[in-house]
């Protein structure tokens, strides 16, 4: 054949117009069906977006804070106090600190020198009364900065500062000035100097934040560098100032003039100087004391000293190195390996007991349900709007419904799930049952069996591998449902999880049950679709 | 099977005959003891299951029961009308001042006098959650699942790593993406909305890559042939083939996330089912079956119009169950 050049005629194209009228005139819908989809699509997008605000609420997200929860997954922080207020340096770790009690970490390193140690400071009592009363009184004071240095001061002037201690209260000058006059009383020499000591001591300290940079803090002045950039920064502890020197590098930030100073090292930590202390928050990589806590003997040994510790003399009289070491793991204060074990386990057998049940409850009813197997209408239909109601009341409100009943735990799960689910599976099960193939129902009715024999014979082994298939995804799609309506109530990894994010602390608990779940999720996965595979071959897996 | 004696019918062969009635009995009494065994193993999990979810409970089981009929009494309400003042925010005659009866108080004004019922507005809160996610969900389903599919992806390692990242998503614990962007966003909606579309992209992403794994590559192969590219191939050769299969899918997902949102809504991510949680904890039983009705009758709506769409969409055949 040969391909003609001639354009068609008018005539030609009507002609083959009015052949092919699905394609030339095609109805409106359908020859705008995808700009019309896109255009609904955008008009939906833009009322949801107005309907929950979405630009406001991205807006005013915490995205500092993100970055901070992200890193704690992985990560954890310990947080230094260096203290410069009486004159002499005093590194403190707070309570529950992850190095444990009187660490003495190589990265903070401390030279001795002569410093010049406030002992007695009747002064900055009296203070009050004298000259400087005004900042004191003044409704712009720290409340919180002066109630908490007083406390500090605990072991340089104990009677006064208890005394301040008692007696502080959310309103700061009520505090003050009660303070003032209990003072008043016990020290009234308005001209006593501060009284100072010259010895010994710690003069500094030097905090190094990986190589990213140092904290060098002298009483007077503290240097920090961060790459190449230096930020000195002189304290003046009488006036409770701090005072950068020069302009402020763009990684740190100071609110007011004389307010204390935040330096940022990114992911490695950040540091806060106040005239009184440096606040250091340094990032380590890691869990830290997954496996044992500080108040274990067996914390902070490498795995051979461990095992060497385990097989060396008793710990403790009358119990076994090895009983003392599994229970430090299993009640790791930080961690509670243990508790968290049990969560996970009942939420498994939420899942497992749940689905077990609804299989027994549905397997016989979805057999009335049927219409082939049950000829009655009536039967059929009762059955099946139950089914739907079970199924179509959420799994949520049975969750809350039961937990309301038996108490948060996993008797709601199990009870939640089994209701939703008898629901499901009778609605799957019955509706495979009306699709078999009736002649092997036939054959064996033929040779005379009675009606249990039929369905035994003739029913049950065509579809046992269907149900059984079924009744596995649903156990494997429940061990995820289980952990989601676990947090509502119904006991388990999900309430554990919940109560973990809520106090915005544990985000490293909360990874390390996610890996369990996705590690549980990942197994059960696997199992179920290699016995489905097994029962109905591959293409149902 | 184990044995492989009993399979082997030249084991049964005695002086020269196969004993095949000895060897059917035989290959029965194995199948029985199997399934006895597997029975039994199952029994033993099952009653081990049951007295640990029993002992780790907050309340044991019989204890509680005499506690559950008393609930299920306490939620009848003082009179049938009440479901209905609570469902349209009507006043309620026992209005004491208390939170039980304050069903007018929950009225959204829009225009003038008129309202929207308060939980009407949360369930159109809820299912304006699980709408969007869904169409997220389809949107980056639908961008990655041709890069997942054998067939039209050959790079290996861009298969295996679209894999990896939609099974990480699916999997992932939606309660945990909900929790962190409550804790980023404080409560509404929004964390709810990323959560869903998480779970939801992965999900939908599988199913829709084998979908495609499962499309007719003959219009591809001509496309292939008039020198298209991959982008050409795609759109002109595969899209319009799974188009219906993708939005059955869609659909039904649909279903699912509106269950999904409403339990994600009550863990403080707004919608009807933190109000249900509340009602039902406060023990405001005229509330709580208003909630209820309402949340059932738009379950079913639901599923029924997604059923009808599915069915116009692509015939009977939608009615395979996935997740």
């Amino acid at each position: 054949m040969t391909l003609s050049a001639q354009p068609l005629s008018a005539a030609q194209v009507d002609e083959i117009m009015a052949r092919q009228p699905d394609v030339f005139r095609r109805p409106f819908h359908k020859r705008f069906a995808a700009p019309l989809a896109v255009a609904a699509v955008t008009a939906y997008c833009i009322y949801a977006f107005w309907f929950f605000s979405i630009g406001q609420v991205f807006a005013n997200g915490n995205w500092n804070i993100a970055g901070t929860y992200l890193a704690d997954w992985v990560s954890y922080e310990v947080r230094p106090d260096i203290e410069y207020r009486d004159g002499e340096i005093e590194v403190t770790f707070p309570r529950f600190s992850p190095l444990g009690e009187n660490p003495d970490p190589d990265w903070i390193e401390t030279e001795q020198g002569t410093v010049t140690v406030i002992v007695d400071r009747p002064a900055d009592n009296s203070a009050s009364a004298a000259p400087a009363s005004g900042s004191f009184m003044s409704p712009n004071s720290d409340a919180t900065l002066t109630a908490e240095d007083n406390a500090l001061d605990g072991d340089a002037a104990a009677t006064p500062a208890d005394e301040g201690f008692s007696f502080m209260s959310p309103n700061s000058d009520a505090t003050l000035t009660a303070e003032d006059n209990a003072l008043g009383g016990a020290a009234p020499a308005a001209d006593e100097a501060v009284v100072t000591e010259t010895r010994q001591g710690i003069a500094r300290a030097l905090v190094s934040i990986y190589e990213r940079g140092t904290i060098d803090v002298t009483p007077d002045r503290v240097i920090v560098t961060r790459y190449n950039g230096t930020l000195e920064v002189l304290i003046d502890r009488e006036n409770e100032q701090v005072l950068p020197q020069g302009p402020l590098p763009d990684w740190a930030t100071q609110r007011a003039p004389g307010a204390k100073v935040f330096v940022d090292f990114g992911f490695y930590g950040r540091a806060e100087i106040r005239h009184r202390e440096v606040k250091v928050n340094r990032r380590f990589l890691g869990w830290e004391n997954f496996v044992f806590d500080p108040a274990s003997p067996y914390w902070g040994l490498g795995f051979g000293e461990v095992i060497g510790k385990a097989f060396g003399p008793p710990i403790e009289e009358g119990r076994s190195n090895f009983g003392i070491m599994w229970e430090n793991i299993v009640y790791n204060a930080e961690w509670q390996h243990g508790d968290v074990w049990i969560k996970l386990l009942q939420t498994i057998v939420m899942a497992f007991v749940g689905t077990l049940f609804a299989v027994f409850i549905a397997f016989p009813l979805s057999f009335a349900a049927a219409r082939n197997i049950t000829p009655n209408r009536f039967v059929n239909q009762i059955l099946k709007r139950f089914f739907d109601f079970l199924r179509s009341v959420d799994m949520l409100i049975w969750a809350l419904f039961f937990t309301r009943a038996f108490g948060p735990g996993p008797l709601a799960g199990i009870s939640a799930i089994f209701f939703t689910d008898t629901g499901t599976l009778g609605k799957l099960y019955s509706e495979a049952l009306e699709n078999i193939d009736d002649k092997q129902r036939e054959g064996v009715r033929s040779v005379g069996a009675g009606p249990a024999a039929v369905q035994r014979f003739g029913v049950v082994p065509q579809v046992l591998p269907i149900f059984a298939s079924q009744a596995l995804y649903f156990w494997e799609s429940n061990t995820r449902s289980a952990t989601i309506i676990g947090a509502v109530g119904a006991g388990g990894i999900g309430l554990k999880l919940w109560e973990a994010m809520r106090t915005n602390q544990d985000w490293e608990n909360v990874f390390y049950m996610v890996i369990l779940i996705l590690i549980v999720v990942f197994i059960f996965d696997n199992v179920s679709g290699a016995l489905r595979a097994r029962l109905v071959g591959r293409q149902a897996g | 099977m184990a044995s492989t004696d009993l399979h082997d019918p030249d084991a049964y062969v005695r002086n020269g005959r196969y004993d095949v009635d000895r060897h059917w009995r035989d290959l029965v009494r194995q199948r029985r003891l199997y399934t006895g065994l597997s029975l039994g193993i199952l029994f033993v999990a099952l009653f081990a299951s049951l007295w640990f979810a029993n002992e780790t409970n907050a309340g044991k089981f019989f204890d509680r029961l005499p506690h559950f009929f008393d609930f299920v009494g306490g939620m009848i309400p003082r009179d049938g009308w009440e479901v209905w003042r609570a469902l349209f925010d009507l006043e309620s005659p026992y209005y004491d001042g208390s939170f039980k009866y304050d069903y007018p108080d929950g009225r959204v004004y829009f225009w003038g006098t008129w309202y929207v019922p308060e939980y009407m507005h949360k369930m159109v809160e809820t299912l304006n959650i699980a709408i969007l996610s869904t169409l997220i969900g389809f949107i980056f389903g639908f961008l990655l699942c041709f890069l997942a599919a054998t067939n039209l992806t050959t790079t290996r390692w861009l298969r295996f790593f679209v894999r990896r990242f939609m099974e990480f998503l699916r999997a992932f614990p939606e309660i945990v993406i909900a929790g962190f962007f409550l804790a980023i966003f404080s409560l509404g909606p929004v964390p709810a909305i990323i959560a869903v579309s998480i779970h939801t992209i992965g999900a939908l992403g599988k199913m829709f890559f084998e979908v495609v794994e499962n499309a007719d590559m003959r219009p591809d192969e001509g496309l292939r042939a008039v020198g298209a590219n991959w982008t050409e191939r795609v759109w002109f050769g595969i899209v319009p083939q799974i188009m219906p299969n993708f939005l059955s899918y869609t659909l039904l997902r649909l279903e699912i996330n509106v269950r999904a949102s409403t339990i994600i809504g009550a863990v403080g991510a707004g919608g009807i089912g933190e109000v249900l949680r509340l009602s039902i904890s406060r023990g405001h039983e005229a509330k709580t079956l208003a909630i209820i009705l309402l949340l059932f009758v738009t379950i079913v709506a639901v599923d029924q119009l997604s059923a009808w769409l599915r069915r116009k969409i692509v015939g009977d055949q939608a009615f395979q169950f996935g997740a």
